[in-house]
């Protein structure tokens, strides 16, 4: 008589609270997307706030300059006739990281080479591609530091240019510090060639070059093209350790042993102590640096997700 | 039977004239073979030679100006490094100010990096088959991609100019921030992919609310990766000079006011190479910052190698 009361308000609470379970759920799932997409819209602003920003605070040289800013090798802060022209950033700019690349390009080769071929899952592959990953770690001052007291010298005493400072200095520097860019895609591409079609042309008779020559190449040539590209794009952007060796000189370099001055590193040097118009083109030389590191990147990309 | 002799002749001539073109062939197929080799050898040689180079060289000149002044005092002004040098000292002082502003830069560009990083990690993990998802990744890739002195430009017109009307700790701790961001990203979602889909599954089919998965499943099965994703970010963004040039500048005094400007280490390092007093406190200091940055980088190579599920 009395149970059948207990019992049925026992199931409804119970009923009750799974209800109220089942919405908390529902509810906790709803507010967890709407957080992550909240999130998600974080990193979406803040990448167009920077081309924003970038482009607003190029206007004022973009408007009196235009098109001619980028065709201008005339830099001149001085008061009154003031005027400024990228051209001979754009161009060391390039010329250091075209040349820096020439030289990294037959150390990353055959780094990967050895690292994900001739000792591929060996101790010493690990040691080396760890040892070659530590190069990334490095600050760039201190790649700065080490190319102006160890490298620069040794330059000097080779007498390629009385100061050592310039264009082959910088390249070099940057050559070593983009080198784990250039490895560490090219050992994953080189690695992931099936092992099958290798055996085959052992079996043939190949000798490991023509393996590689034959096989290994055609089929990791667009990682490592990618990886490449990427790694250009790293030798573009980098600041500090070029400023302390291209001797920022604001000329277009007539050689490779000649000074000059790039993009970042005429960032780094004029940006603190400028104002109005100077400040401006700085700024624009800034959504240069921007606009051209984005489509290499994204050219790197694209490759990268064609292979894929 | 003359003929046929000297057919014969000729027939074993030319066999062995083919024998020793074939030879010849697969000796200078062996050699270059070799060759290349040597020259895959020669090549990582180099390369291995100047991680020693770089290193050893440094730490050869920094090493013997690290006592313990080094970790307790600010850094020294000019005038009393020219005293010093002029008789004969060791420069006094030290780069404590450097050091405590590194930390202070890094650990609130980490406080604001990490959340948005994991979450946005966890969004695009989540949703990896929608389109706006794969443009949330392109643009972690691209931010990534973007050079750190550009950067420095944006967290100046950000904070700089509007916010703290001045350089700032805050400003500093932006723009690094804003590059650690996107690797918190990239390395969240790569680790949250290898958590085996089972183990999430299980979670759901037995009723578990989906933010309780994320939290009790997902990041406790991944936590090693992210933990080494954080670390590696934090050692990137240590040893960053560029975009704190144009936002905190430097300071010569411990600083603790977050709209004020602050020192770094690479900071320093920039100020004791522009300052021929101060180039005996260069080389410490950057065998200190290397030694910290590449203890982080193999901190996280470690942990992310150490756990796999």
């Amino acid at each position: 008589m009395f149970i059948l009361p207990l019992d049925t308000i026992h199931e409804g609470s119970m009923k009750f609270l799974y209800i109220q379970l089942i919405l908390m759920q529902v509810n906790s799932d709803k507010i967890l997307k709407r957080v992550l997409f909240a999130a998600s819209l974080v990193i979406l602003l803040i990448a167009a706030a920077m081309v924003f920003s970038l482009f607003k605070g190029s206007l004022p040289s973009i408007s009196r300059f235009g098109w001619g800013f980028l065709f201008s090798p005339e830099w001149d802060p001085t008061q009154g006739r003031e005027h400024y022209g990228a051209l001979l950033f754009i161009v060391g700019t390039l010329l250091t990281s075209v040349v820096a690349l020439i030289i990294a390009l037959p150390l990353a080769f055959f780094t990967s080479l050895f690292v994900a071929e001739y000792f591929r899952g060996t101790k010493i592959a690990t040691i080396v591609s760890t040892l070659v990953d530590l190069l990334a770690g490095i600050p760039s001052i201190i790649y700065g530091l080490w190319g102006f007291y160890m490298l620069r010298p040794f330059i000097v005493t080779l007498g390629l240019s009385p100061q050592g400072f310039g264009v082959l200095t910088s390249a070099l520097v940057l050559a070593i510090m983009v080198v784990p860019y250039a490895t560490s895609l090219s050992n994953n591409t080189i690695m992931m060639v099936p092992n099958e079609l290798k055996e085959a042309a052992y079996s043939l008779g190949a000798t490991r070059l023509e393996v590689i020559r034959n096989v290994i190449l055609p089929s990791a040539r667009s990682g490592m093209t990618a990886s490449y590209i990427l790694a250009f794009g790293r030798a573009i952007g980098e600041t500090l350790a070029v400023t302390m060796l291209i001797g920022n000189e604001n000329i277009i370099p007539k050689g490779l042993c000649s000074t000059g001055n790039t993009m970042a590193s005429v960032i780094a040097n004029q940006f603190g102590e400028a104002s109005g118009l100077q400040l401006s083109s700085l700024i624009e030389i800034g959504l240069l640096l921007f606009v051209m590191t984005t489509l290499i990147n994204a050219a790197g990309k694209y490759i990268i997700k064609k292979i894929a | 039977m003359d003929q046929t002799t000297t057919l014969n002749k000729k027939y074993i001539s030319t066999l062995s004239d083919k024998d020793d073109i074939g030879n010849l062939l697969i000796r200078s197929r062996k050699l270059k073979d070799r060759l290349f080799k040597i020259a895959a050898m020669f090549f990582s040689f180099i390369t291995i030679a100047m991680v020693f180079l770089i290193i050893g060289s440094l730490l050869a000149k920094g090493l013997k100006q690290i006592n313990w002044a080094f970790f307790t005092q600010v850094a020294p002004d000019t005038f009393s490094a020219m005293m010093a040098k002029s008789s004969g000292q060791v420069i006094p002082g030290g780069i404590v100010n450097g050091i405590l502003g590194s930390i202070y830069l890094v650990a609130l560009a980490s406080a604001m990096a990490v959340p948005f990083g994991i979450l946005i990690g966890v969004y695009i993990y989540e949703n990896s088959k929608k389109r706006y998802a794969a443009i949330i990744r392109d643009i972690a890739d691209i931010l990534q991609g973007v050079p750190s002195i550009v950067i420095g430009i944006i967290a100046y017109i950000w904070i700089v100019v509007p916010l703290t009307k001045g350089y700032s700790v805050f400003a500093g701790s932006v723009a690094l921030a804003i590059m650690m961001l996107p690797l918190i990203v990239r390395s969240t979602e790569e680790s949250l992919k290898m958590v085996p889909e089972t183990l999430k599954e299980a979670a759901i089919a037995l009723g578990t609310p989906y933010y309780k998965v994320i939290l009790r499943v997902l990041i406790p099965s991944s936590f090693s990766g992210l933990m080494g994703g954080i670390l590696l970010a934090i050692s990137r963004v240590l040893g960053e000079t560029a975009p704190l040039m144009l936002t905190t500048l430097g300071n010569p005094q411990v600083n603790w006011h977050i709209e004020k400007p602050v020192s770094a280490v690479p900071l320093l390092i920039w100020q004791f190479y522009n300052d021929p007093n101060m180039v005996d406190l260069i080389w410490s200091s950057a065998v200190f910052l290397m030694g910290f940055v590449l203890i982080l980088n193999l901190a996280s190579r470690w942990i992310c190698a150490k756990k796999k599920i």
